[in-house]
């Protein structure tokens, strides 16, 4: 029987825990892929605080937060109308998420080619009535090309967030809806009653997993714009550091760095959540009690009431 | 009142469909755009605005320059080779854990569920940092077992979704099949397996999806882009000389995406529910 774990362990071992382990005493040494390593103590964490490149690239992953709070509120609206009966609702679904499924490089031509000056974005810009002159580049302004390539993220990852959110309305029981319609609570009401307190779990789940990932985030700088013109996050310059540079080291250090900020962010998030939502429940009992006490002074009011009017 | 309440409604109704369409819009927007520019010839490309519809849909010079000048024939070749071992042995690797998992209590069957859980947690890009120094000394880089090997290790989704359906199956079965004098190899591959079958099509979707779309990996540790080119990693071709051809470049593009738009159109419910059930677990 415990044949059946050894290769999902062995692999599990070589390919997560074994490189896990390895980076942590990478980070202390100086050194390539290839050849002598020397032992340098902390200096590559103290370079990583150092290096502008490094720890300010951090600075980029605000834009990626921004993004997915954009994200998922947008997956949430369009979720909570999905879930109720839409004509062609099957339809529109499938559009949204479909980005989801298309492999990276492939999106990085697909926004290369929309964001090119004068073609697809412009084009519909145009439509709409604005000026090719007033328009800025998209990737290569400064000011704006970090919003580009989020929109490039938001656009991928919207449809699946929107996907986990209906799947988590459905799981709501029909008769919930029904039972609130007949007490004449409005489609606002339903949402903030029966819809939100249900999928509290997913959207935690997910807030969790969007703050983590946009510390990680990678793939839209790195395919796009290749980390030029102010755009390499975090990511992109630990790869560049690593793989071009081959100071693995430096990147070593770079990620622990990155892993344990990671870390404290999802424990705070975890103790905020659970803070909010505990005292929410706190709070549940004690208004039962007052609820039921109140309850049993207006019955025995009405018991004096009727006595007296028996009398 | 009646009238005011009506015309609420007739624009509540209103403002759904709008946002549906519109957001619709902008998801397919791109690709759409895409599409249509992989059918115009290089003349058309060059004269006519990227919104214009091409002269000729049957105009499929492009796809034939794209597919030869990006060697797809091997990337595909390479891609379905990796995807058939991947899917094959990271099934049986998979619900062989997820069977031992569920049915057994042992000292650390809630470590290794931490320890896999924890593993996805780690984001991949830093970790490949290191995993390039082993897969450097186990002779992996440019070889497609290594690649094979590495991309077959379970993810956390799979178990969960194997778990889930482990549940479901009623624990007499087993016992019956043990009292029929069945060890645990024979329970497993002839009594449950075969149960398991319509979580394995989900897993082997979504984990299929992704080992197709993979890239990362692939470029740094299949780096002969001749032999060992997949389907995402072929794309690199169009970077550099051949960089502003674009109807050339939406043509890859397009036959790229082909397999994963046509899965997605046939198996729609399982992704959903494969996606809806890995995450509500985790």
């Amino acid at each position: 029987m415990f044949a059946f774990m050894i290769v999902p362990l062995l692999l599990l071992f070589v390919f997560t825990y074994l490189p896990f382990g390895k980076m942590f005493s990478f980070s202390f040494y100086n050194m390539k892929y290839v050849g002598a390593r020397k032992f340098v103590g902390l200096k590559n964490y103290i370079k990583v605080f150092q290096r502008d490149d490094c720890f300010g690239a951090l600075k980029l992953s605000l834009y990626y937060m921004l993004g997915s709070v954009v994200q998922l509120s947008l997956a949430l609206y369009l979720a909570t109308i999905l879930s109720f009966k839409v004509k062609g609702g099957n339809i529109f679904k499938g559009f949204m998420f479909f980005p989801f499924l298309i492999n990276g490089i492939a999106i990085g031509f697909i926004f290369k080619f929309f964001y090119t000056r004068g073609f697809v974005f412009d084009t519909v810009l145009q439509w709409c009535g604005f000026q090719l002159d007033n328009l800025p580049y998209w990737l290569r302004d400064q000011r704006i090309n970090n919003f580009s390539l989020v929109g490039t993220s938001v656009w991928r990852y919207f449809g699946q967030n929107m996907v986990l959110f209906i799947g988590a309305i459905m799981s709501v029981d029909a008769e919930l809806y029904e039972a609130a319609m007949l007490d004449g609570a409005n489609r606002f009401q339903q949402f903030k009653y029966i819809i939100m307190p249900s999928i509290k779990t997913i959207i935690t789940l997910n807030v969790i997993l969007s703050i983590t990932g946009s510390l990680s985030a990678f793939e839209p700088p790195y395919v796009i714009t290749d980390g030029a013109n102010g755009t390499g996050t975090y990511f992109v310059v630990m790869h560049q550091i690593a793989h071009t540079q081959q100071k693995v080291g430096l990147a070593s250090a770079m990620a622990i760095v990155l892993l344990l900020i990671i870390f404290i962010a999802t424990i705070l998030q975890k103790l905020f959540f659970k803070y909010v939502f505990r005292s929410a429940e706190d709070e549940d009992p004690r208004a039962a009690i007052r609820r039921e006490r109140a309850v049993a002074r207006s019955i025995k009011k009405l018991e004096k009431k009727s006595a007296v009017g028996g009398k | 009142m009646n009238i005011l309440y009506k015309i609420g409604k007739g624009a509540l109704t209103f403002a759904k469909y709008f946002s549906l369409v519109f957001f619709s819009f902008f998801a397919v927007l791109p690709v759409v755009s895409c599409f249509i520019t992989a059918f115009k010839t290089d003349q058309e490309y060059q004269t006519t605005n990227v919104m214009t519809m091409p002269k000729s849909w049957l105009n499929f010079e492009n796809f034939i320059q794209a597919f030869n000048k990006a060697g797809m024939g091997r990337a595909f070749l390479n891609s379905t080779i990796i995807l058939i071992c991947v899917l094959f042995f990271s099934v049986m690797i998979g619900t062989q854990l997820a069977y031992v998992l569920n049915r057994f209590k042992f000292f650390g069957n809630t470590i290794i569920r931490a320890l896999f859980l924890f593993a996805s947690q780690l984001p991949g890009v830093a970790m490949q940092i290191a995993v390039y120094e082993i897969m450097y000394n186990l002779g992996f880089i440019n070889s497609l077992i290594g690649y094979i090997i590495m991309m077959c290790g379970t993810d956390i989704i799979s178990i969960y979704i194997y778990i889930q359906f482990f549940e479901n199956i009623d624990y007499s079965l087993d016992e019956s099949a043990i009292i029929d004098g069945a060890n645990y190899f024979t329970i497993f591959y002839k009594v449950l397996f075969p149960l398991l079958k319509p979580a394995i099509v989900t897993s082997c979707i979504l984990k299929g999806v992704g080992t197709y779309n993979e890239y990362y990996c692939a470029n740094l540790y299949l780096q002969d882009k001749n032999k060992y080119a997949t389907v995402a990693t072929s794309l690199y071709t169009f970077v550099g000389p051949l960089g502003s051809k674009y109807n050339l470049i939406c043509a890859g593009v397009i036959i790229s995406l082909l397999p994963a738009l046509i899965v997605f159109i046939l198996c729609q419910k399982q992704i959903y529910s494969g996606l809806t059930a890995g995450a509500v677990k985790g």
